[in-house]
């Protein structure tokens, strides 16, 4: 994993140190609220409904084991010893002290992690595929273009008051598993015929209120070029970008506005001046970068463990359901990757609490080489687990309640803060998604409806990307009462597409029947193995509207 | 026009450190005010641009064409407005002037120009800095040199870190 020198360690220190001096201005009236707004924001401290809220970064998912374990330490002494992580890998406070913040941010400088830019109308967090490194269908690492992009972006001089935020996702197998469709900038590493590595570029995607998904702007832009280039796709934006008016700021509008060809004109105009400049990368550029990614040293494991898992596997329907949905096939045979389920009836999606956080820290360092990554589906994963070690991992994990094996299915719900902790909010979220994770409990029922992404968001912000789940849930105000809308057929891997709405929303009780009789048609008209989204795909919105609304 | 419609900035950096501002501002399109030297929107100048002691400002939605560009080259100074402190296409048009078209004279920061700013807008090609009224001078300098080390490249450094790591452990 990246590691500080003395360069990112200073940049940090000073971060803090400017941050402090800034907060001091503010408490001391010298700093008002509005000036103020966007500099907290830029570190992660925005106000919500109850308290402060503090984002932190967690770039690309990637964390030490000692740095979880200094997060815990963090949400034990400023917070209430839990935190949240974010569907775009950062992880949430939800409440920290206003003064306190300071203090925050240098705790997580001595552990090389920060806030710089997890909020704010700047180039946000980077985010990727949580299987880099290790999946079976990667091209391309995506973490030294991620480490790359990350500092090019970080205190980036032009970029620090855009018209609204910037996302970037970067992914480099396959499959995509960074969503980058719905992402204001999404880059997929590819190799050509040659064996050139090429970036294929996306611009305008994104969901809150208008959700699109990305356009082509390059398909196959030569990797030195990456910098320059998303230099240029930047200032276009911060140029041309709407700025009168908030809900039409985001560089979707700007490219649907300008149509691609002309955003993409106008990008390879300013790129002409900016190609060849100073930050076009280099072998050796890229091979420092790769350096901090090292394979980690994997003792051989024995053939005959690869026969032990299969028969336990084969044995033990616990184990196998656990083996099917939450371990992952790595790219070196005899290990596997395993996803820590954070979804929990008694917790909101993707809460934590510290003293999970520093057994997980434990369990990482005993079987995955001390990192855990982040997923933007709010999971863990330890990503290097030889398989002779997966049934204690296993039972360890049943005990900290973290083995709950159905990640990917229905239970696996993607799920935003909600009116409990968003002042933005129509409707309450988290309540829905444990409501449903209470009606659909039944495993075997889970596995045999497949994988199914099903995503709720209490506002039309679409913080919990109900655009993309294959079963959206959005929360809307109808005479200052909750109710809510459904959709299907959205999806934010390869094949992207954005839900469809199946017709007039309803109460909240209602939603757990609604979400059934939707099962219900996908069951009876499902062939084979086909996945929901390819029942709905074929069939239509009609039949599932009819039995709902019968 | 009447002089006292002009607007005349207390606190000026130039170059990192305090100077005194002879430069009145105005704002008023359509009328050349008597004062000298004098800083006048950006219309105004092009149509008076002989006179040495008018500079020109630019509002942030300026597109600098090449043609503006050649203008521009002899103005005394080119001031770029911010109309507010969360408009970034300043800084934009600063780097263009100074990196495409090879601006050497002052670039002045005008209109909503806060402390906290001030250090990107360094990185970018302003020399000159105008704060608003209310903006304290001490802060100001204290917040241009928050940071001893940057990871891009901008006016002020022309290397990316990321070329200076190689140099400095012999990989480049
Ligand atoms: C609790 C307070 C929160 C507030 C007030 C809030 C507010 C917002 C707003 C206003 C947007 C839309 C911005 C736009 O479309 O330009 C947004 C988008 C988003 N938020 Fe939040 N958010 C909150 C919490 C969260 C949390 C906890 C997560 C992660 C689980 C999250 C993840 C996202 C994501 C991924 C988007 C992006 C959708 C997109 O534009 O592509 N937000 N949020
Ligand atoms: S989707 Fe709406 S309710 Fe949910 S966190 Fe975002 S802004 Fe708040």
């Amino acid at each position: 994993m990246y590691r500080y020198d003395t360069y990112d360690q200073t940049l940090v220190d000073e971060r803090v140190a400017q941050f402090r001096d800034q907060m001091d201005r503010y408490l001391a009236g010298r700093l008002g609220e509005d000036e103020f707004r966007p500099l907290r924001l830029q570190n992660g401290l925005y106000i919500q409904k109850h308290a402060p809220m503090l984002r932190i970064a967690i770039p690309y998912g990637m964390l030490s084991s000692q740095q979880l374990r200094a997060l815990a330490a963090i949400t034990r002494r400023y917070d209430r010893g839990y935190g949240h992580f974010s569907t775009r890998q950062n992880l949430q406070l939800n409440w920290p002290a206003l003064e306190d913040v300071p203090d925050i941010l240098g705790e997580l400088a001595k552990v090389q992690m920060h806030a710089i830019q997890t909020s704010g109308n700047c180039i946000r967090n980077t985010t990727s595929d949580q299987f880099s490194g290790i999946a079976k269908d990667e091209i391309e690492d995506p973490r030294p273009w991620c480490e790359l992009i990350r500092q090019w972006s970080t205190l980036h001089p032009e970029f620090a008051y855009l018209p609204r935020k910037f996302k970037i996702a970067v992914s480099g197998a396959k499959q995509d598993r960074a969503a980058i469709q719905v992402h204001d900038i999404g880059l997929r590493l590819w190799h050509d015929d040659n064996g050139e590595l090429k970036v294929k570029v996306l611009a305008g995607g994104g969901l809150g209120r208008t959700p699109m998904i990305g356009d082509v702007v390059r398909e196959d832009l030569p990797w030195q070029h990456l910098l320059t280039y998303l230099e240029a796709c930047v200032r276009v934006y911060n140029q041309f970008g709407r700025r009168d008016n908030k809900f039409k700021a985001r560089i979707k509008i700007l490219v649907k506005a300008l149509g691609i060809d002309e955003y993409r004109r106008r990008v390879e105009a300013e790129w002409a001046h900016l190609k060849d400049g100073p930050q076009t990368l280099t072998h050796a550029a890229v091979d420092a970068a790769r350096a901090h990614f090292p394979e980690p040293e994997r003792r051989p494991v024995p053939e005959q463990a690869i026969e032990v898992f299969d028969r336990l596997r084969a044995d033990n329907r616990a184990f196998a359901r656990f083996v099917t949905n939450n371990v992952t096939d790595h790219k070196v045979p005899g290990y596997k990757a395993v996803t820590l389920s954070l979804k929990r009836r008694e917790h909101a999606p993707g809460d934590v609490t510290a003293d999970q956080m520093e057994a997980v820290a434990d369990l990482a360092d005993q079987y995955s080489f001390g990192e855990i990554r982040v997923t933007h589906e709010q999971n863990l994963v330890l990503s290097d687990v030889p398989v002779d070690q997966l049934e204690a991992l296993w039972q360890e994990l049943d005990s900290l309640g973290m083995a709950n094996p159905t990640v990917g299915t229905l239970n696996d719900i993607i799920c935003c803060p909600g009116g409990d902790y968003c002042s933005l909010a129509n409707a309450v979220s988290i309540p829905i998604a444990q409501a449903l994770q209470e009606r659909f409990e039944n495993l075997d029922f889970l596995y045999d409806l497949g994988p199914l992404d099903l995503n709720i968001s209490g506002c039309m912000n679409a913080c919990g990307h109900h655009h993309v789940g294959h079963i959206g849930i959005l929360g809307v105000d109808k005479k200052g009462e909750e109710y809510y809308q459904v959709s299907l057929g959205g999806n934010s891997t390869d094949d992207a597409s954005l839900g469809k709405i199946l017709g007039p929303s309803f109460y909240r009780e209602d939603v757990p029947d609604v979400i059934e009789k939707v099962l219900q048609v996908y069951v009876e008209q499902r062939h084979d193995d086909e996945r929901f989204l390819d029942t709905y795909r074929r069939i239509g919105l009609k039949p599932f509207k009819e039995r709902v609304y019968a | 026009m009447p002089d006292s419609q002009l607007e005349h900035a207390q606190t000026l950096i130039k170059l990192g450190q305090p100077e005194e501002n002879t430069w009145a501002l105005s704002r008023i399109d359509d009328a050349l005010p008597r004062a000298r030297p004098v800083i006048v929107p950006l219309s105004l100048w092009l149509e008076h641009s002989s006179d040495g002691e008018l500079a020109p400002w630019l509002p942030s939605d300026t597109e600098l064409t090449g043609d503006l560009a050649k203008s521009l080259t002899h103005a005394p100074l080119i001031a770029i407005d911010f109309p507010a402190f969360t408009d970034g296409r300043g800084y934009t048009l600063a780097r263009l002037l100074r990196e495409r078209h090879g601006y050497q004279g002052e670039i002045r920061a005008i209109g909503d120009v806060l402390v906290d700013q001030l250090y990107y807008m360094s990185r970018c090609g302003f020399d000159a800095l105008a704060l608003r009224e209310d903006q304290h001078l001490d802060d100001a300098l204290r917040a241009l040199g928050a940071f001893s080390v940057s990871y891009q490249p901008g006016v002020d450094v022309k290397e990316a870190l990321f070329e200076r790591r190689l140099r400095e452990s012999g990989r480049s």
